[in-house]
């Protein structure tokens, strides 16, 4: 590929990735609704799309408040860090066989260590805020990421060792026969609850918790860091569900009457939706209840489930 | 474990379910009659004012948005020289309307009464008057009061005798 075909490539994606995000809003007000026999935004524009512009524009013309006794430099860089490493993170999601901006070596490890870097823009900006409460929620978006974090990884090893490399690119050739959701079954689930939280999504909005810490780490924000703050929240959202189809769902792989892009948008949108709809079912569990359901359930399994794929795996190859 | 799934199932099917919204402005629902909303100010049969401007919703208005002035005509006829509702504090309970003897004041089932300024919200007497009996049709306060207010002469109002000749014995 030439030089301007990255370029293009690079500009494409980062096009797509945020209105996909800002068209998330639109999605999310219209699913919930859906979910909750309302009708949702429905004025302005056909079927009330351009309530994304509306927001958007709101957000833009909100008072830019830095409170006095906040840490200015930190306060501001943020919520640049949460949309900065979740973007990061794109970079190694193959759209298709070709869209890919790089098919890194370490393309598991990349997204592991850029997704944890996302806590640091909860960790900075609750604790820039100089607040009560967006220190609490920034403590326990900590307690909460550190835990996932763990876990998250070891399941994810199952598929490394099926395929033998942390290539997304070699992940999805692996799932050409049979998908990893049918061999990891208990990864696949594993990793999905531990990407909600990793997102910070309900049911595990923990650091946000508006009925208890009034917004969590982003009480003091503002405008378009505030703005930026949700930006980074559903470009999560589709991290997580592209992650998820790549890693257990075949990636872009599909029957051929369809381009692969769309495969891969199909399938991506179906965890978006998903991701909305566990919103509207479930309710917050108390913070010391996730540590508990972490560290005691979830990570025993995992673990289980690794001795097993390991044991299987040696077993067919020895065998 | 099983019911979170089944929580997830059964918000799923909601789906399908008949959406609780009413549109507001192109769809609305019924008020009732008796739904208590903008407050007015009704005439009696012959069109005269039923108000007597006897205070007595002022005095109800736990609000205290109710202000008026009681004066008289030439026939001793009481009615407000002003009357007027602040409606920015009104809490439309309906107070004025029961304490009301005349059944001059009542509520109607009209809210929509939404104005750019404050100050338009406090109604005055002209504002209020309407060209209506309202809920009670037929009624008419003089004509059933003893006064002779130049509504009606003495013993001439409804369900009312004659009077009597206290000078006579005669029965």
């Amino acid at each position: 590929m030439t030089v301007m075909q990255h370029v293009w490539i690079v500009l494409g994606v980062l096009f797509v990735l945020l209105n996909i995000a800002a068209g998330l809003i639109w999605l999310e007000r219209r699913m919930l609704a859906v979910w909750q026999d309302r009708l949702g935004p429905n004025r302005a524009g056909p079927l009330g799309i351009l309530i994304v512009l509306a927001d958007t524009l709101k957000l833009f013309f909100k008072e830019d408040w830095i409170p006095p006794f906040a840490d200015k430099g930190i306060f501001v860089l943020a919520p640049a860090i949460v949309v900065g490493s979740v973007l990061m993170t794109f970079v190694i999601i193959p759209f298709s066989p070709h869209i890919v901006v790089a098919d890194l070596n370490v393309g598991i490890l990349f997204f592991l260590a850029m997704s944890s870097l996302g806590v640091y823009s909860i960790v900075l900006g609750g604790w820039a805020s100089n607040n009560k409460y967006s220190l609490l929620g920034a403590l326990r978006g900590a307690s909460q990421m550190i835990s996932y974090e763990v876990f998250m990884g070891l399941s994810l090893m199952g598929v490394v060792m099926l395929t033998g490399s942390f290539s997304l690119g070699d992940i999805i050739a692996a799932q050409k026969n049979v998908w990893f959701v049918f061999t990891q079954p208990l990864g696949f689930i594993i990793f999905l609850i531990a990407g909600i939280a990793e997102t910070h999504r309900l049911p595990f909005d923990i650091p946000e918790a508006e009925s208890e810490l009034v917004a969590g780490y982003h009480a003091e924000y503002s405008g378009m860091k505030f703005g930026m703050f949700f930006i980074g929240e559903y470009l999560g959202i589709t991290m997580i569900s592209a992650m998820t189809v790549v890693l257990f769902f075949g990636g872009w792989a599909g029957p051929s009457f369809l381009p692969p892009v769309l495969w891969f948008t199909i399938k991506t949108f179906a965890f978006i939706l998903l991701f909305i709809l566990l919103r509207a079912s479930l309710p917050r569990p108390r913070y010391d209840q996730l540590m508990e359901y972490g560290w005691k359930i979830l990570l025993p399994l995992v673990l289980v489930n690794l001795m097993v794929t390991g044991a299987v795996a040696l077993w067919l190859r020895g065998g | 474990m099983f019911s979170h799934l089944r929580t997830i199932w059964l918000t799923f099917l909601h789906m399908f379910h008949k959406r609780a919204t009413i549109e507001y402005p192109e769809e609305r629902t019924p008020l009732h009659p008796r739904w208590k909303g903008r407050i007015v100010l009704t005439e009696d049969p012959d069109g005269g004012e039923r108000c007597v401007g006897c205070y007595l919703c002022a005095a109800a208005c736990p609000v205290d948005c109710i202000s008026l002035q009681a004066t008289e005509d030439e026939n001793g006829r009481r009615y407000p020289e002003f009357f007027r509702i602040n409606f920015s504090r009104c809490i439309y309970c309906g107070y004025c309307e029961e304490a009301c003897p005349t059944y001059a004041i009542q509520l109607i089932p009209d809210f929509e009464m939404a104005e750019y300024k404050r100050q338009d919200l406090v109604f005055e007497k002209e504002d209020l008057l309407i060209k209506s009996q309202g809920k009670y049709p037929g009624y008419n306060f003089y004509k059933v009061a003893g006064l002779d207010a130049g509504v009606k002469q003495k013993g001439q109002g409804k369900m009312e005798e004659a009077p009597v000749d206290i000078h006579s014995l005669l029965p």
